[in-house]
């Protein structure tokens, strides 16, 4: 009973941390650079999410589950225009630039983000109301599962497939594919690079939008640095299941989770991140390109 | 890149000049020196007069921003107050450290740089260990609102605290956990790279085994695993403990409280004074905390601070927790101790500093977060700490 | 390919060049600090900038020279402060000359990371790209977390470690004998270390890094360990042994680190594990990239303007911080815009031609 509580409060971890790698690894899998910044963008939704909720549930009237849903789609709208803009004005000048280059103004943008976000909302922490609320106890009270554990869970499935089936059916997601393979190829090929970028990190944007809500709904802290560490474990989510393949992000994000948890439970509070990062320098060494990952033979 | 060097060397200077033109000009009209221009004028009864410059250093940025800026603000309505009574007019100026030792020094640096006679903090324990010991070397006055560890008065005689040390807090809270809740067996979560958190800890472990209570689970986090406590709250609620104890600051808490329920599990809450401030987190469930002990100095809804809270929330739009209030008080009892060592402005800071020393000893004063202070020699203050239990949203004492 | 011959041609004047110029800079702030000229809070900065100049130089070398991405720096430069800090701490009584405590400390911080880098060397250098850059960010939090599990304490009879393995041993439990000293308390870091640390020190170890480094480049190891950065496939098609100079690279790289920690950490009263953490790796690479990478000159006025920077800003107060951030990203922006790069060019005009092969 306890093992299983764990293994729930570890996938739920994990698919939070599975939604921000997903947006990780499409960002990288095309743009081909690492947003540091895209942790913040997770703060920002909920920041948003956090303040529409309590705006749209305390003026309006309306139902709680309905001010939720206008507050996620709120959410999402500011962060797709908030990576657009980014993308537009931060990283698209940099395009020829070397990637190191990029890597540094991301990171830029994420101090800006935070720095912008302790001035306008202030330092006093927020405590996120979560949009789903309640438990439901198995077994006479022996095992209890929050009902935002499975909702997470179960959106993060569904993101999963519903990216894969984007990529791989719509005109779309096969643009993002080809320039993913070879941007000049595509671009001969009448292909819009600078859109199917920008509509890259819209995506990855909204997500982050979806991932800030449910992860301040299970871990209710919100302030300008919420975003910073579970970026950098989906960072190693998405590393981990191998950066670029949709499917990875997932279950490297789950298996993190999953080894947090057990790790915290069985083994050390102390040491969890250790054994979370042992594990992910051991699948490196017998899997270089990550558990899922393509590896991409040097030509010469 | 190489051969940008140039040009990016130059660029780096001239958006510096840029700043630092920009941020002596901003400096001209800085709003944030009250500068009371109007020297002690008032009735010649007091022996201390004058401008004195008291400096402030705390996170103002940063993940730890939310005490530094409760700290700020608080004593910054304190220096209103004084200046608007006449007498000792304080000039005051509040630094950010980002809650890094290294910045911390930085931060005291400037400050000296600005002519500084007594300094309110730093805020936070890690910062204050470090300038604890510029300050001692450059015999400068200090007094902490609120960074607890015994390491930061240890051994050096300027340093003072408004707040509690970490080991009265432990014993106090193991004492009464033996007298109330005798034969439970009890959980501790605590933060181990804080030493506010460790060193409760530690002395309610020691204090709890002489007691005879058992001590069933102990879960640990830092700072970077603040977020999630579902596995230490899960394995509390396995090892079957009645009481959980908390001895950490509000918002690690307010989430072990809401994943507690989470998983339906209602055990005794007890908390320190770091508890106090989860009913004012904007949008906290009050009814999470439905049930909680906490041992406090301060209450929001304390009549006697009613004023204070006022001031308050009428200038930063919020209810003020207890790091505001220490560090009103902070700048109340610097206050006091100017005035019963007979400084005046015109001293210079180790002139300041060796009679506010002399001076801190023989003081008693009432504050928000305690009536009748009293300090001794290394520092620690002492004051009682009350036991209150949150019914409907309110404190009630038990 | 006759251009790459020129620079490395004409390389050394460049070195002295640079070895002048921080001479310069060290004889010019001796001489204003002696005059009284220097405000508190630019004395207090000297030592960090030392610090971080070295640690930029360390990094550049990993990352300009060497080619690959280290996001975990930091835990090199953690290694060297506490085991710095620990030697220090408890040499206090047999070795009362602080100048040459301080030596020895560094001496042994240096040889702590060295040891370490060659150890993390191993299976990092076997990675590449990204993947290389999250090994070494796991390592650097790995270091963070298992520092902050050590209890280190000092008596009469020698030192005291606990590996706090479970989060419930405290400085008691390390049994000190009367008058030990605890010198790591676990999470809560190094407190009370007596500073000793002088800019004099920082100059010195500067001009040293700065020594080997540049000479490094120039030498048979170092043009090796370019020809991998440039063409790794061309470089093991002639027989360079990729892992062994990537090697030798990476631990000079990391003992370097280890001596900008030790200073580092004998400069405050109190560290802490946490200082070091993936903040403070990116700060320094933030220092090598507008530097320009496999400029050490660039990265020491990097390091020097990038970190009195947000000092000098103090005055705006609320608003530094962002403001650090608009002109970071400005400063990017700026460096790789072409229009803006040929506008100081043709202010430049000779360089172009003088400095023609790039570093990628």
């Amino acid at each position: 009973m306890e093992f299983l509580s764990y293994l729930i409060s570890g996938l739920n971890l994990g698919s939070v941390y599975a939604i921000i790698a997903l947006g990780y690894t499409m960002v990288y899998g095309i743009a081909k650079m690492l947003n540091f910044a895209h942790g913040d963008v997770i703060m920002v939704g909920g920041f948003i999410s956090y303040y529409a909720l309590d705006a749209v549930f305390k003026k309006s009237g309306l139902p709680f589950w309905f001010s939720a849903i206008i507050a996620v789609v709120l959410a999402m709208i500011v962060c797709t225009v908030l990576g657009v803009l980014i993308e537009g004005l931060a990283y698209r000048p940099l395009r020829a630039a070397p990637s190191l280059a990029v890597l540094i103004t991301a990171i830029g943008v994420s101090y800006f983000l935070q720095n912008s976000a302790l001035l306008i909302c202030g330092a006093q922490f927020k405590t996120y109301q979560s949009i789903i609320s309640g438990t439901l106890n198995l077994f006479g009270g022996g095992l209890s599962i929050p009902y935002v554990s499975m909702l997470t869970v179960v959106v993060c499935i569904v993101i999963m497939v519903g990216l894969t089936l984007f990529t791989s059916k719509t005109k779309m997601g096969k643009a993002m594919r080809a320039c993913s393979e070879d941007k000049g190829a595509a671009q001969l090929m009448g292909i819009n690079v600078n859109k199917t970028i920008s509509t890259t990190f819209a995506i990855g944007s909204a997500l982050a939008a979806i991932a800030g809500v449910l992860l301040c709904s299970s871990f209710p802290i919100l302030k300008p640095t919420t975003g910073s560490m579970p970026g950098i474990k989906a960072f190693t989510a998405a590393v981990f299941g191998g950066i670029g393949s949709i499917p990875g992000a997932f279950l490297g994000g789950l298996l993190l989770g999953i080894i947090e948890s057990f790790a915290k439970a069985y083994i050390s509070t102390q040491l969890a991140n250790t054994i979370v990062f042992a594990v992910l320098i051991i699948v490196l060494l017998v899997r270089p390109a990550g558990l899922l990952g393509k590896y991409v033979p040097e030509k010469v | 890149m190489k051969k940008y060097t140039k040009i990016i060397a130059l660029l780096l200077c001239l958006a510096m000049a840029v700043c630092v033109f920009a941020a002596c000009k901003k400096g001209g009209d800085d709003t944030d020196t009250t500068a009371a221009d109007t020297d002690a004028t008032v009735d010649g009864t007091q022996t201390a007069a004058g401008t004195f410059k008291i400096g402030l250093i705390g996170p103002l940025t940063g993940g730890a921003a939310i005490y530094g800026n409760a700290a700020k603000n608080g004593a910054q309505i304190a220096v209103d107050e004084i200046n608007a009574k006449g007498g000792i007019q304080f000039e005051y100026k509040a630094e950010d450290d980002e809650h890094d030792p290294e910045k911390s020094v930085n931060a005291y640096n400037t400050l000296v740089d600005w002519g500084v006679q007594v300094i309110v903090g730093p805020i936070t324990t890690k910062p204050a260990v470090a300038v604890s010991a510029e300050a001692y070397a450059d015999r400068i006055f200090c007094l902490t609102p609120s960074a607890s560890s015994t390491d930061v008065i240890d051994n050096k005689d300027n340093m003072f605290q408004v707040c509690f040390t970490d080991p009265n807090q432990g014993t106090a809270s193991a004492d009464y956990i033996a007298e109330n809740f005798a034969g439970k067996s009890v959980a501790v979560i605590y933060k181990n790279d804080d030493a506010y958190s460790q060193g409760i800890r530690d002395t309610f472990v020691a204090e709890a085994e002489a007691k005879g209570l058992t001590v069933a689970y102990e879960g640990t986090f830092t700072d970077a695993t603040a977020t999630d406590f579902s596995v230490q709250v899960n394995a509390s609620k396995s090892a079957g403990a009645e009481v959980v104890f908390l001895p950490m600051y509000y918002e690690p808490a307010s989430v072990i409280l809401k994943q507690a329920a989470d998983i339906d599990y209602a055990p005794v809450f007890f908390g320190v004074d770091g508890m106090d401030g989860i009913l004012t987190m904007e949008g906290f469930d009050a009814s999470l905390a439905e049930g909680v002990m906490l041992l406090t100095p301060f209450s929001a809804d304390d009549p006697d601070a009613a004023d204070f809270v006022a001031a308050y929330q009428e200038a930063y739009n919020e209810v003020p927790n207890q790091f505001a209030a220490d560090g009103y008080d902070a700048v109340y009892i610097i206050y006091e101790a100017l005035q019963a060592a007979g400084c005046t402005a015109d001293m210079s800071a180790a002139d300041i500093c060796e009679k506010l020393v002399a001076a801190m000893p023989t003081l008693t004063v009432d504050g928000l977060t305690g009536d009748g202070m009293t300090w001794d020699a290394s520092g620690a203050v002492s004051k009682a700490p009350m036991a209150v239990v949150i019914k409907d949203g309110v404190y009630v004492t038990p | 390919m006759s251009k790459k011959l020129k620079k490395l041609s004409g390389a050394p004047k460049r070195d002295y060049f640079s070895y002048l110029l921080v001479t310069a800079a060290f004889i010019l702030i001796t001489a204003l600090n002696g005059g009284g000229l220097l405000s508190k809070q630019m004395q207090g900065l000297l030592v960090p900038v030392c610090c971080y100049i070295i640690m930029a130089l360390s990094l550049n070398l990993t990352v300009g020279i060497m080619g690959e991405l280290s996001l975990g720096h930091a835990g090199f430069m953690s290694l060297g402060a506490f085991s710095g800090v620990v030697v220090s701490q408890s040499l206090i009584t047999a070795v009362p000359n602080d100048a040459l405590r301080l030596v020895i400390s560094i001496a042994v911080g240096a040889v702590v990371a060295a040891f370490a880098g060659f150890l993390i060397g191993l299976p990092v250098l076997r990675l590449r790209g990204d993947y290389l850059a999250i090994v070494t960010l796991a390592f650097g939090e790995i270091i963070m977390d298992v520092i902050n599990c050590l209890i280190v304490g000092h008596d009469a009879n020698g030192l005291h470690v606990i590996f706090n393995f479970r989060g419930d041993k405290t400085v008691a439990d390390l049994d000190l004998a009367e008058g030990g000293v605890a010198i790591i308390k676990g999470a809560q870091g190094a407190v009370g270390t007596k500073t000793i640390s002088t800019f004099t020190a920082g100059f010195i170890i500067i001009l040293i890094t700065l020594f080997i480094v540049l000479n490094f480049i120039r030498s048979r190891t170092g043009r090796a360990v370019i020809a991998i950065r440039d063409n790794r496939i061309a470089a093991e098609s002639v027989g360079v042994d990729v892992m062994k100079y990537k090697m030798i690279a990476f631990v000079i790289s990391t003992t370097l680190a280890g001596m900008a920690g030790a200073l580092y950490g004998l400069n405050f009263s109190m560290i802490s594990a946490d200082k070091f953490n993936f903040n403070t790796s990116i700060l320094v690479l933030v220092f090598v990239v507008l530097g320009g990478l496999g400029n050490m000159l660039g990265s020491i006025i990097a390091a020097t303007v990038l970190y009195i920077l947000p000092e000098a800003l103090r005055g705006l107060q609320d608003y530094r911080m962002l403001i650090y951030a608009i002109v970071l990203i400005l400063v990017m922006l700026a460096t790789n815009n072409p229009k803006v790069r040929n506008l100081f060019l043709r202010i430049i005009p000779k360089r172009k031609s003088a400095e023609g092969g790039t570093a990628k």
